[in-house]
């Protein structure tokens, strides 16, 4: 499968703002990508220009091999589903799907067929006639990808789809984007700062942070491998051992890392560290475990001694803060036994803390203030 | 609820009873009392007869009426279309400023308040007139005949009263405009509308109330309007306003002036009832 719909190297600036810069990203066909960044990040800007409501300062925008930079989004074979739905509201559910087919002067027996297709597709059989006013937030939501999809665009552009539902609804809503792709599989471009409905809906995300792509790839390896700080904070929860330094380098990829106020510890170096330079690496807090008795040793894991200094408790899991000498480390662990006959870990105890060194991820860039985006920053950090 | 029991709030009657009083005082009876009157007849020196007659209701079949009429209608149905047709991309433009800028604008609009009514008009008169600059010029550049006059037509009469009512079709559409949510713009051009097609389909029916309620804000002043026939119109454009006015002040017919004001009432109203029904049936139970 070939790229199929592109944006190519966007800058787009807003007076002195640079809203989107230098930018690339390339969908393929049938692919669910999504931009995924926090407000402000740029995604909006990325996908209006997509949409072709805002023209980019530099760049193209090629759809199946056609630049379309230029094109009016009136004549692009692109259609959005809007952010607050933007329905017509003076128009009943069946004129607001009917709208573009119209518009496109189709005959009256395609257009009603059309539009039962639809109607059938999101389950609004029995409210066609009804106004936008007078249906439920999810129901707006499913007539508004049905008057995109009615259409037959080759790529749907879906702006923070499920931003105004609630939770449950936003699970539920989520499960039918993705029978929906399955059944039309055309692209889809997905704006969202919601890690979760990225993760869980996308074949691709690209991380955006301040206008630039952080990082493009699948869920697993945005999660498991990010490439800077920012991605590895923004999306989930992580500690991050920042004062690392290579000191020996092992045949078979590990190597030891010393560093300033917390215990060695071995990783695997992912990025080809000579001995010597500085590293900063991520561990994702499931990845950890604690435990009160030592750990037995073993050649590629960590173990480390700390004190516990808080502890929520979530039912099916529990995450501990552990200070570890300048260090605070969070670990979320699953309480998959019987909590009540066990010895519970409360505060001020003492704990081992143990991980694989191939559980850690060594960042290409490190920002110190990404650390506010961790989900609880360590009051004491530098 | 508590909060209820203790301050017992007024009843919602005695909320409304001040404008209902104040309505049905100085707008129900007197618009009866027209109604009575114009079944009264006249005395010859002036003043209003015992008895019941309908010889005021026979006036209005008067030959030299139906012409007045027509220009009534003619005058107020375009002056209506201008400031509407001005008024909605005026109101858009307004809409789409920013927030700062939005409250100068709107204090440029509402500027020509600031001013007595009769002061304007007679500034326009002032300008057209055959010593006033715009003529003089006009003169000059030979464009005109110095035989001619700018003044009392029925032009002057529409570019005036077009100049006066704008403002009040201005104000209830920008009104509309304000709160319409333009991302539906967006979503009908993605939907593969012209921007004019969007414009037609989606922006002016999201206003609709807003040019309705222009509709009649212009549409009433204009149709009764005098002031204006009088200072720069002249015989020659003459409204039913001046037939009303003369009836009163010179004839001191009220019989006459009544139901010529009863017609002019029941032409206006019997369509705005009209159209508040039909529209309630359409809206009827939609949840708004």
């Amino acid at each position: 499968m070939g790229d199929f719909f592109e944006l190519q190297t966007i800058t787009k600036t807003f007076g002195s703002y640079k809203a989107v810069n230098h930018s690339t990203i390339t969908i393929k066909k049938g692919e669910v990508f999504s931009l995924l960044g926090p407000s402000g990040c740029g995604k909006t800007t990325l996908l209006r220009i997509a949409a072709g409501f805002e023209q980019p300062d530099e760049g193209r925008v090629i759809l199946d091999g056609k630049d379309i930079t230029a094109l009016p989004p009136n004549d692009r074979e692109i259609n959005t589903v809007f952010q607050n739905y933007a329905l017509f509201p003076h128009m009943t559910v069946w004129d607001n799907i009917a709208f573009g087919l119209k518009i496109a002067g189709r005959s009256r027996s395609y257009i009603k067929s059309e539009v039962e297709r639809m109607l059938d597709m999101i389950d609004l059989e029995e409210h066609a006639y009804k106004k936008p006013a007078m249906i439920s937030g999810g129901q707006k939501q499913r007539v508004a990808i049905a008057r995109a999809l009615v259409n037959k665009p080759q790529v749907l552009l879906l702006d923070e789809p499920l931003g105004a539902l609630d939770l449950k609804l936003r699970q539920r809503m989520l499960l039918e984007l993705d029978r929906i792709h399955d059944e039309v599989g055309i692209s889809f471009l997905y704006v969202t700062h919601d890690q979760g409905e990225a993760m869980s809906l996308s074949d691709r995300i690209a991380v955006m942070n301040r206008g630039h792509i952080e990082q493009i790839g699948t869920p697993v390896e945005i999660y498991e491998a990010p490439k800077s700080s920012f991605v590895a904070a923004f999306i989930g929860d992580t500690n991050f051992l920042e004062s690392g330094k290579v000191v020996k380098q092992f045949a078979d990829g590990y190597c030891n890392l010393k560093l300033d106020g917390f215990p060695d510890v071995i990783c695997y170096n992912d990025n080809n560290h000579a001995v010597g330079e500085p590293v900063v690496i991520s561990v994702r807090p499931e990845k950890l475990r604690v435990s009160f008795d030592e750990p037995p040793d073993h050649q590629y894991h960590n173990k480390v001694r700390g004190k516990v200094e808080d502890i929520i408790y979530f039912g099916s899991e529990t995450k501990y803060f552990v200070r570890v000498q300048d260090y605070r480390l969070s670990v979320f662990q699953q309480n998959i036994h019987f909590l009540l006959e066990e010895r519970q870990i409360k505060w001020n105890d003492e704990v081992w803390i143990s991980w694989h060194g191939n559980d850690s991820y060594m960042l290409q860039r490190y920002t110190p203030e990404d650390e506010h985006l961790l989900a609880v920053p360590d009051p004491q950090a530098k | 609820m508590h909060h209820a029991d203790r301050h017992k709030r007024p009843p919602e009657w005695g909320l409304t009873m001040p404008s209902f009083g104040w309505m049905t005082l100085f707008f129900l009876i007197p618009s009866v009392l027209i109604f009575l009157i114009a079944f009264r007849p006249a005395l010859p020196n002036g003043g209003i007869g015992e008895g019941w007659s309908l010889s005021a209701v026979k006036s209005l079949f008067d030959p030299s009426y139906p012409l007045v009429i027509w220009r009534t209608i003619w005058v107020s149905a375009i002056c209506t279309t201008l400031c509407l047709g001005l008024g909605v991309p005026v109101a858009y433009y307004i809409a789409r400023l920013p927030e700062t800028k939005r409250r100068w604008v709107l204090l440029l609009i509402i500027l020509p308040f600031w001013s007595n009514f009769l002061i304007r008009i007679l500034a326009w008169q002032t300008l057209l007139h055959s010593e006033g600059p715009l003529k003089q010029l006009l003169e000059f550049l030979r464009v005109m005949d110095p035989h001619t006059t700018l003044l009392y037509n029925v032009w002057v009469v529409l570019t005036v009263l077009v100049y006066t009512e704008l403002p009040f079709a201005i104000l209830p559409i920008y009104a509309a405009a304000e709160k319409f949510d333009f991302s539906l713009l967006d979503a009908a051009r993605d939907l593969g509308a012209s921007q004019f097609r969007a414009f037609w389909t989606v922006f002016l029916p999201g206003i609709k109330r807003g040019l309705l309620t222009a509709l009649l804000v212009v549409l009433i002043p204009a149709f009764g309007t005098y002031a204006i026939t009088d200072l720069v119109g002249g015989t020659q454009a003459e409204m039913i306003g001046n037939v009303i006015a003369r009836r009163v002040l010179s004839d001191k017919n009220y019989p006459q002036a009544s139901a010529l004001s009863a017609a002019l009432c029941l032409v206006i109203l019997t369509p705005m009832l009209i159209a508040l029904f039909t529209q309630r049936r359409q809206n009827g139970g939609a949840a708004k």
